[in-house]
């Protein structure tokens, strides 16, 4: 099919670059570059120009349909003083504050101890690993049931003898969050502890050798030099941990609904409800960028840090 | 214990642990237990509500296991429930969910596969530049995507069918599986590409006779990661689907459970929640490790 003849190239390391300097550059490979046109496509066509057009339609006036009238920041004014989008980012800045960290330390913290030869270490990672084949719909909803005041957790403390105990995360504004962190911890440490343990495993075992003889204890061995060693690991989980935050989307909307009152509003449930529900298209455009920027700020710093320099190939 | 030694990818090596109850074992078992139970307690409590009657659950407690088992909130969830006029439970939502996830999972793959393929063994000026769009293009957040997209199907004339949100999962999906067979297919030696040029095999030659045989686990670690991915998918499911006759299974479970009206029946929703859960769990643990290799590959840039 391919109309190459590539007996020449193999000399080259680098067969690409052989190729590129015979005539005719354009048609070569034919058969590949139209096989690689899904991906040319979603690349450039969806997550670049679909991307752009969103930026471009934040800046314009557009309500029900998308529209060319352009009118500057004003999209982001009025965002950024809508009581409901300072409410969301707020939500997002707490739960994602405390979901960051708690997974940290509790991915590591279990990657650790599946770590030091323990039997059964297969039912234990299979146990903590199965929540996160689960949807956020089915996560909320279970921890919904659970922390239900009248029959759940709260009603069962009750029913022992502590009748003054009060424990109703997802009616109570001021610790809503604290109810739907409990249930994205138990969907999502499992994944975090699997990246933990597959870094863990690749630590020299001298390392640990070494730091025997030189009399150094357990703990201080994973504070001093093994955190420190598996800084791209850390790095690696707090970005996928971060971009998944920003995300949160289903697990609230299960949990709550955004509620209540607007005590765990999100990011992500305002642009849906201006861009599907409110038909307030330009508000939802921006809310939409500013997420956008938002991700971009935790990335690039990230992809500098990992690919700064070095070219990947 | 404490010259425990972790070491290698394998898992753990060297003798045993000579003394089982040591102090810093009991300590280390006492903690993993603690905190399966974390993690059991949700799946033990879904089980045990969605198999006891309402009166049951109104006078005991979420953990105790049911006095008289029913399987009627089952049958409820699957076939009987109303959501409005219409009552016939979570399997319109099951069917769904399979009619979108089949060929979504076929056409994602085969597509990511072939895309893989071409970025190792057929380079051509800027074919990389355009995978590391699509890598970054994973990190984007749907949300800003989501109204061109609206409008790309709209005119495509898909809009707010299940062979939209097809398209939908296919491009979506594309990232995570390009990446993951693009690796692959950087490992298998070069030298079987270019012996199999010197045969005389052509693109589609050499992807169907050589890589496609040789990438069989990938492909099983790819169709976990799909199905579980588009299965539980949500926001795709609400935005591009227009009608709730067409709902994906999460959406339609999502509105049984959250619905404001009529007798909330706690046994019939974890019934459905459990339905809806049980093709992922299903795949998860007769996936075992594959499974965990199929996110290391999401997770573990290569």
């Amino acid at each position: 099919m391919a109309v190459v003849d590539q007996s020449a190239a193999p000399v080259s390391a680098e067969r690409s670059a052989a190729r590129a300097r015979k005539p005719n550059k354009l048609f070569r490979n034919l058969t590949a570059k139209i096989a690689m046109i899904p991906l040319v496509f979603v690349s450039v066509g969806v997550f670049v120009g679909f991307t752009i057009w969103t930026i471009v339609y934040s800046f314009t006036s557009s309500k029900l349909l998308p529209k060319l009238n352009f009118v500057g920041f004003e999209q982001y004014t009025r965002l950024w003083a809508d009581r409901r989008w300072l409410q969301s980012i707020e939500n997002l800045a707490i739960f994602g504050f405390f979901s960051l960290i708690l997974t940290l330390v509790v991915g590591f913290t279990l990657a650790a101890l599946l770590d030091r030869k323990i039997r059964g270490e297969d039912v234990f990672r299979t146990i903590i690993l199965y929540p996160f084949a689960l949807s956020f719909i089915v996560t909320g909803l279970v921890w919904q049931w659970i922390l239900n005041p009248q029959f759940g957790i709260q009603h069962i403390v009750q029913s022992l003898g502590w009748t003054s105990f009060q424990f109703d995360p997802l009616n109570n504004p001021d610790i809503v969050l604290y109810g739907i962190l409990i249930a994205g911890i138990w969907q999502g440490t499992g994944l975090i502890m699997c990246i933990m343990l597959a870094g863990l495993r690749g630590i020299d075992d001298d390392i640990w050798k070494a730091a025997k003889v030189d009399g150094i204890g357990t703990l201080k061995t994973y504070l001093r030099i093994i955190i420190p060693m598996m800084r791209p690991v850390f790095i690696t989980s707090l970005v996928l941990i971060a971009a998944g935050i920003i995300k949160v989307y289903d697990l609230v909307v299960a949990q709550t609904s955004g509620g209540p009152g607007l005590a765990s509003q999100m990011p992500a449930m305002y642009v849906y409800d201006y861009m599907f529900g409110g038909q307030n298209l330009g508000q939802g455009f921006a809310a939409s960028t500013m997420m956008l920027v938002t991700v971009a700020i935790i990335l690039i710093p990230w992809a500098y840090l990992e690919f700064g320099g070095k070219k990947r190939g | 214990m404490a010259d425990t030694a972790a070491s290698t990818s394998r898992g753990p090596r060297g003798p045993k642990p000579k003394r089982i109850f040591s102090g810093t074992n009991i300590l280390l078992y006492g903690i993993l237990i603690l905190v399966s139970l974390y993690y059991l307690v949700p799946l033990w409590v879904m089980i045990m509500t969605s198999l006891k009657t309402m009166p049951e659950i109104r006078i005991g407690n979420v953990f105790a296991p049911p006095v008289e088992i029913t399987f009627q909130p089952w049958i409820q969830a699957w076939s009987q429930h109303c959501t409005g006029l219409v009552c016939k439970g979570l399997s319109p939502g099951f069917w769904n969910s399979v009619q979108i996830l089949v060929p979504s999972v076929i056409l994602s793959i085969v597509i990511a596969s072939i895309n893989g393929y071409a970025l190792i063994n057929w380079k051509f000026k800027g074919s990389e530049v355009f995978f590391v769009i699509l890598m970054i293009g994973a990190f984007i957040p749907y949300q800003i995507m989501l109204y061109p997209m609206v409008i790309m199907l709209r005119e495509l004339g898909v809009y707010g069918s299940l062979t939209g949100l097809v398209i939908v999962h296919t491009i979506f999906g594309m990232p995570i599986l390009t990446l993951l067979f693009r690796n692959y297919f950087s490992s298998v030696p070069e030298e079987l590409f270019k012996a199999a040029r010197v045969d005389g095999a052509g693109f589609w030659g050499i992807y169907f006779r050589i890589m496609l045989p040789m990438a069989l686990p990938i492909f099983v670690v790819a169709i976990i990661l799909q199905v579980t991915g588009i299965w539980n998918d949500f926001l795709f499911g609400v935005v591009f689907i227009s009608k709730a006759e067409n709902y994906p299974m999460t959406v339609q479970l999502n509105n049984i459970v959250n619905s404001v009206q009529g007798i909330k029946e706690y046994n019939v929703n974890m019934a459905a929640t459990l339905l809806t859960g049980l093709v992922p769990l299903v795949v998860y643990f007769l996936s075992g490790k594959l499974f965990v290799r199929g996110i290391a590959a999401g997770a573990v840039k290569g």
